[in-house]
């Protein structure tokens, strides 16, 4: 998903003389290209973060599109306040890129893990949040952030992320996408564990479960509608995410269920369970810990219809 | 055993260690063992058997990802088992690619984000002058980290509040992750800086493993200062195609060649190395 954005990037800003790409020192190689053509373009603002908002919303003051890029811990917990205060409540036309989604850095540990990103980013008034599942998804949006006026927070994977979709993908901002249908049981996930997600949901099929999947792309704003109506044709939601349950894509999607859907439904939230992990090992290994598996996510879903 | 030879030693373990992970930073860590050999054979006032001594130093390894470096000093000092360097970023193991105070014994602080260990350690500083204690505390910092802008809130609170207790070493090896240091945002006039800020700075070849000893022996510097040794550094220090080449910053050899020429420098033999690798 990184290589899919910095090479979008690159296509954007060969015709758009206003993007620029900030980086805190992260970014070997993948934006060598990007340095090399736009030199007055790209900034490493070296090992400082806060101060690379700030400077992003000055320059966004002046008609550039900076978009700032380094690993997501980083770039929204460490500048927390930079982003609230000069990009979103000014409404500055900054893009946040956080690159390690999740728990893909899962040997650097819990300092480099994105597991509240979601959640203190959603609550930021005037942000927009968007989590592609895959590397085409990741490079559809990067065209589509482009385009939008104010902030939007970017939460991108790194490298080898299967493929979800075909080349002639069309990414819309701000709806879901169905990507299995199913009426007995509907899983909405964000991010690359969607992958996860489609891989239960054809074991699920096997066992007689016709399971309906989606992918939030855009968790900020919600496609409610996409939601409602999974509420109303499978009457059970699972919920799947590589994030902490507390604030992530589950707790805004069990907010629009409590408040609109007129539907009887179960529901049940796959996520990290309130705790950090320092549990090493590689990425599935992770996730297998943390209980947000494909095998977990099965077995959540034989539990909650049964 | 002679420091040099720990040196070496810990440079073998490092580069055995990262190659069977497959991760970790080995360059960061080569560029801080001298430092490392100096505190934990020479320095640091701390016992194996009674590590949470309130009594004790701490050391706090701010440039967190050299962590490879503090696990195998940890284990030459007896205070975590050697074999454990083994399980380094490895399923189930605790020893991450940086470390964590929680679960690692003689850890004192868990960092990987860089610019917070000054902080903290000021405030354990500065918990000493309160309770009348006389440890001292010793932060590792790296140079690209000297760029965040909480090391500098960090530097002048502990001047002002005169912890002379407090001291900082900077491996000031001139290159961070993208390139070199002063091309990416200049720290120079860098002893300076920390004088104006209120410290007291001293300069050492940081791979001289007496002459650093020397300096860490005559604190404080003065009476009434925190205290600064900048270590001038050399990154991937002990093999030549890492010495000061940025892009080797995360990198681990895995070329035929990389690891012969590696291998040869360290003095490792290729079937401990293939052991290893199993
Ligand atoms: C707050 C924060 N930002 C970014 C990073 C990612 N990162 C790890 S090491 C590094 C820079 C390395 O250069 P330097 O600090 O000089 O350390 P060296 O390895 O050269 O000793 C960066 C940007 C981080 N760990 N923490």
């Amino acid at each position: 998903m990184r290589n899919a954005y910095v090479s979008a990037l690159y296509d954007i800003a060969k015709i758009n003389k206003q993007i620029m790409s900030l980086n805190a020192d992260i970014g070997a190689i993948v934006f060598d290209k990007f340095k090399a053509d736009f030199p007055d373009r790209f900034v490493n603002v070296g090992v400082a973060e806060q101060n690379m908002i700030g400077v992003a919303a000055g320059l966004a003051s002046c008609g550039k599109i900076p978009f700032t890029y380094t690993i997501t811990p980083f770039i929204t917990a460490r500048t927390y306040e930079q982003i609230r205060v000069d990009v979103c409540i000014q409404n500055s036309n900054v893009k946040i890129v956080g690159v390690g989604a999740g728990l893909v850095y899962s040997t650097l540990g819990p300092t480099h893990h994105a597991i509240e990103d979601i959640a203190i980013m959603k609550t930021l008034p005037n942000m927009k949040i968007i989590s592609p599942a895959d590397p085409i998804e990741s490079k559809m949006a990067t065209y589509a952030i482009a385009e939008i006026k104010g902030p939007v927070y970017f939460r991108i994977g790194t490298a080898g992320e299967p493929k979800i979709y075909d080349e002639d993908y069309e990414f819309t901002f701000g709806k879901g996408v169905e990507i299995q249908p199913g009426e007995d049981v509907t899983l909405i996930a964000t991010g690359s564990i969607v992958y996860d997600t489609i891989m239960a949901a054809r074991e699920l099929k096997k066992k007689g479960i016709s399971t309906r999947v989606i992918n939030i792309h855009t968790i900020k704003p919600l496609d409610k509608d996409i939601i409602l109506k999974a509420a109303r044709e499978t009457g059970a939601i699972i919920t799947i995410e590589e994030h902490n349950l507390e604030g992530g894509l589950g707790s805004s999607i069990a907010s629009v269920i409590l408040e609109e859907s007129r539907s009887q439904i179960k529901f049940k939230r796959i996520g990290l369970k309130d705790s950090f992990c320092s549990f090493y090992g590689t990425h599935q290994e992770l996730k297998s810990y943390c209980g947000i598996a494909k095998e977990d996510i099965i077995s959540e879903v034989i539990s909650l219809i049964k | 055993m002679e420091l040099e030879e720990i040196a070496k030693n810990i440079r073998k373990k490092i580069f055995l260690m990262s190659c069977r992970a497959g991760g970790g930073h080995i360059a960061p860590s080569f560029s801080c063992v001298e430092i490392l050999v100096a505190l934990y054979f020479k320095i640091l006032n701390i016992d194996k058997n009674d590590l949470h001594n309130e009594n004790r130093d701490r050391f706090i390894l701010s440039k967190g990802h050299a962590s490879s470096a503090l696990y195998s000093i940890l284990a030459k000092r007896g205070i975590i088992e050697e074999k454990l360097l083994d399980t380094f970023c490895q399923r189930g193991g605790i020893l991450g690619a940086h470390p964590e105070s929680h679960s690692i014994p003689g850890v004192e602080v868990s960092t990987g984000s860089l610019g917070h260990g000054l902080s903290f350690g000021a405030g354990m500083a500065l918990a000493g002058k309160i309770n009348n204690k006389d440890y001292r505390v010793f932060v590792l910092q790296s140079d690209g980290e000297c760029q965040e802008g909480s090391v500098w809130e960090a530097a002048a609170f502990a001047a002002h509040h005169k912890l002379n207790n407090l001291v900082v070493i900077v491996d000031y090896n001139k290159l961070q992750s993208l390139g070199r240091t002063n091309d990416i945002l200049s720290l120079e006039p860098f002893c300076d800086r920390w004088k104006s800020f209120g410290w007291s700075v001293k300069e050492v070849d940081g791979h001289d493993i007496s002459r650093i000893i020397e300096n860490l022996e005559s604190l404080p510097y003065t009476n009434n200062k925190p205290n600064v040794l900048i270590a001038h550094t050399v990154k991937g220090k002990g093999i030549s195609f890492m010495e000061n080449i940025p892009l080797w910053h995360y990198r681990i050899p895995n070329s035929k060649e990389e690891i012969e020429i590696a291998l040869k420098e360290l003095g490792i033999d290729r079937k401990e190395f293939e052991e290893g690798r199993k």
